[in-house]
């Protein structure tokens, strides 16, 4: 590979504190050699390949903490090689990928399959999480060491919660010893039960069952409680209230250690926007009213909230087109994150450093890789966007094999220009 | 109170009768005055006429039901429709066939209507982008049930002469009731002021955003209406984490000679049925006929049906 210079881009990099005008000089080992305002090129510079920015931004490669890729058993949501051209059109350059496939990534010859498929088909940084129980059935852990061993990044029952509190207390206890990533999905069953849509008025109009924003809260107050007693690496997958907020702080004032997520549509949107039983605008947990998403946001703004992931949940149009008490939860995102991200900072909601730490480097921080950050010798992923360019979301224009995606047709401003992975142009 | 007048977040397109919500006053008046004729014909020794002759209505229904059932049936025979009933709570779906293939393969029979009950909410507007007639919600899990509504309309009308300026109370288990959403939008719409009474744990949350006054009090809940309509408790709800017991649910939210005196004098007692006697409501309350409009609303429901059926058949 030939050295190359990306030239004249606003380079930002919370991890660095850098946000300046300037060059990135990438080596012939795809490796960040250099950048700044004054990056020299040692060799004559006929040998370097030259690509001017014209000014656009350059980002850390954004790594997704919460992404189904469908494989194995789910092919016909998601594959490595949609998953991937969906994330990297939308400068995702890592992914951490959630183990509830067919069968589920609960033991270790699961493990190896998942990363030898991910490793042939994708060329993105592929960090599977694991099942947090056996099955998924909230009774058993899994082999935490040796599945830790052989490649897992974190262990998750995706959207599922661990609600028996004595396991709850045992898996903790025990990954505070392995030094494991436990990352909870937060709802109480009793509380959510027969739930889709948050409580209030659009549930009442509506007539669905609703999901108390307290059924969040109750879990959240379980596991600190826990944690006081258990000090592991906890992170919350998604908050999605001010009720939940109110908990995060009180606890972060008293200096207890955790991370907290929140999902970009969680941001975005509202119940409001539910409409006439939108099904792609239902969730888990369910969007709720404007005051908890202006809540979110300020969460952010005061450090609550570490990360914003996507939630990527590809699901086919049988899953979707049904009353909403029996469709699937989740939508479509990974490519659509930055964009909904530059909204928040479009919109004056978040400063534009703020929104990018939360996708580069804190999530990298979470699940100590060495990512999410343009620092000399690290590997140079790199996103280029503008931030400005205006485009309106064509679900059958997206890359994801899965056309569920519940901003389609709103008018979106920011794109992704070209995605570097090791120093090589994989998108533009 | 006021018709409070909200972005609304349901679109009902002209074409279907898919719930009160976004009926406009004047739809709904249309059709109660088309029903005010049918009263006199279902009165008659003719009951029979041929204004829908030729066209074929189907009775979808997910889930069982009598009246609504029986009543739509008379009421597409009455006009002469050809009507065919089916009773999906056993059939297709159990074979795992979605509600789209099912409107489909209707769809597919050319029907001019189809009445639909479902046991989950927004089924109806489902069904209705996916065929090419017209549809009539007969109860959507508990979103709306607009004909049970616009009955209960056409039966004060018909006793009190108009609903303007009436107080309305509404009792019982609002949260999983359709008939007290599609009550307290139709109610609100033509000028009544409604108060809704219920144990807090069968209030739906932000009721109040409706326009409707919520009361847990039979006594303060029942000052000064016009009309008390009480509402059927479920089986499943008497007992359990929604309520202690029927006993005590009686003794609260009963309807009785005695708690009927806090409503004005001349008030009238309505219910969508079937009744629980000695739950909800005593019994010989519900057979007097000075206060009771129980039969009246059986009775008027044909009328409003018919007049539905006319109206939305293209």
């Amino acid at each position: 590979m030939k050295e190359k210079i990306l030239k004249n881009c606003r380079i930002i990099d919370p991890s660095q504190k850098i946000n300046e005008i300037g060059s990135i000089l990438i080596d012939d080992n795809g490796k960040i050699k250099d950048l700044g305002k004054n990056v020299k090129i040692s060799k004559s510079s006929t040998r370097t390949e030259e690509i001017d920015c014209d000014k656009r931004i350059a980002i850390p490669g954004i790594i997704d903490m919460n992404v189904f890729v469908g494989e194995p058993g789910f092919e016909y949501k998601e594959n490595f090689r949609t998953l991937t051209q969906a994330a990297l059109a939308g400068g995702v350059t890592s992914v951490v990928t959630m183990p509830n496939t067919k069968p589920l990534i609960d033991n270790v010859s699961m493990v190896d399959f998942i990363i030898r498929r991910g490793r042939d088909k994708s060329n993105l940084n592929i960090f599977p999480a694991a099942c947090l129980t056996r099955e998924m059935a909230g009774k058993e852990m899994v082999e935490f060491g040796l599945l830790n061993s052989r490649g897992i990044i974190a262990f998750t029952d995706p959207y599922q919660a661990i609600q028996n509190t004595e396991i709850m207390s045992r898996i903790m206890d025990y990954a505070s010893d392995m030094g494991v990533l436990i990352m909870q999905h937060v709802e109480d069953y009793e509380l959510s039960k027969d739930g889709c849509i948050n409580e209030g008025e659009i549930a009442t109009r509506l007539g669905l069952q609703s999901i108390p924003s307290i059924a969040e809260k109750i879990i959240i107050e379980r596991d600190l409680t826990l944690l006081e007693e258990f000090p592991c690496r906890y992170h919350i997958n998604q908050i999605s209230s001010q009720k939940s907020v109110e908990v995060i702080k009180k606890n972060k004032k008293n200096g207890k250690k955790f991370t907290t997520g929140v999902s970009i549509n969680h941001l975005s949107l509202n119940d409001n926007d539910i409409g006439d039983f939108k099904t792609f605008l239902k969730f888990a947990p369910p969007l709720r009213s404007e005051n908890d998403r202006k809540s979110l946001i300020s969460a952010i703004n005061s450090d609550l909230i570490d990360v914003i992931v996507s939630a990527h949940k590809p699901e086919d149009e049988e899953s979707k087109r049904l009353p909403f008490t029996q469709a699937a939860t989740g939508s479509i995102g990974v490519e659509t994150l930055l964009p909904l991200v530059l909204e928040l900072y479009h919109n004056k909601s978040v400063d534009l450093l703020k929104l990018i730490e939360l996708i580069t480097i804190n999530p990298a921080k979470i699940l100590k890789i060495d990512k999410g950050t343009l620092k000399v010798g690290s590997d140079a992923d790199i996103c280029i966007f503008d931030p400005d360019k205006p485009w309106k979301v064509d679900a059958n224009k997206l890359k994801s094999k899965s056309k569920n995606a519940a901003i389609e047709n709103k008018s979106l401003q920011g794109k992704v220009l070209m995605t570097f992975l090791k120093g090589q142009l994989v998108y533009s | 109170m006021a018709v409070i007048k909200k972005t609304l977040a349901i679109k009902n397109s002209p074409k279907h009768l898919l719930g009160i919500q976004n009926l406009s006053i004047l739809e709904a008046q249309k059709i109660l005055n088309e029903a005010k004729a049918f009263i006199k014909l279902n009165r008659s020794n003719t009951k029979k006429l041929d204004t829908l002759r030729g066209k074929t209505q189907i009775n979808l229904f997910f889930e069982p039901s009598t009246r609504t059932q029986s009543s739509f049936d008379l009421a597409g025979k009455r006009l002469g429709a050809d009507v065919m009933t089916m009773n999906m709570s056993n059939s297709a779906l159990k074979k795992g066939e979605t509600l789209i293939d099912t409107a489909m393969t209707l769809n597919a029979m050319h029907p001019d209507l189809i009445v639909v009950r479902h046991q989950d909410s927004g089924a109806p507007n489902l069904l209705s982008q996916k065929v090419n007639c017209a549809v009539i919600n007969a109860g959507d899990g508990r979103r709306e049930h607009p004909t049970q509504a616009l009955l209960d309309a056409l039966t004060i009308i018909n006793r009190k002469g108009k609903i303007e300026g009436l107080k309305i109370a509404i009792c019982g288990d609002i949260k999983h009731s359709r008939v007290a959403r599609s009550n307290i939008y139709l109610m609100n719409m033509l000028g009544a002021e409604v108060n809704v009474i219920a144990p807090k744990t069968l209030m739906p949350d932000s009721i109040e955003q409706l326009g409707v006054k919520a009361f847990t009090s039979m006594k303060k809940g029942l000052e000064s209406c016009d009309i008390v309509m009480m509402l059927r408790l479920q089986n499943e709800r008497m007992k359990g984490s929604f309520l202690p017991s029927k006993r005590e649910y009686y003794e609260y939210f009963g309807l009785t000679p005695e708690k009927l005196k806090f409503a004005s004098n001349d008030a009238l007692v309505m219910h969508p049925g079937p009744m629980n006697r000695g739950v909800e409501i005593d019994t010989k309350l519900a057979d007097d006929i000075n206060v009771s409009l129980v039969k009246e609303q059986v009775e008027l429901g044909v009328a409003v049906r018919m007049a539905c059926l006319k109206l939305y058949c293209k």
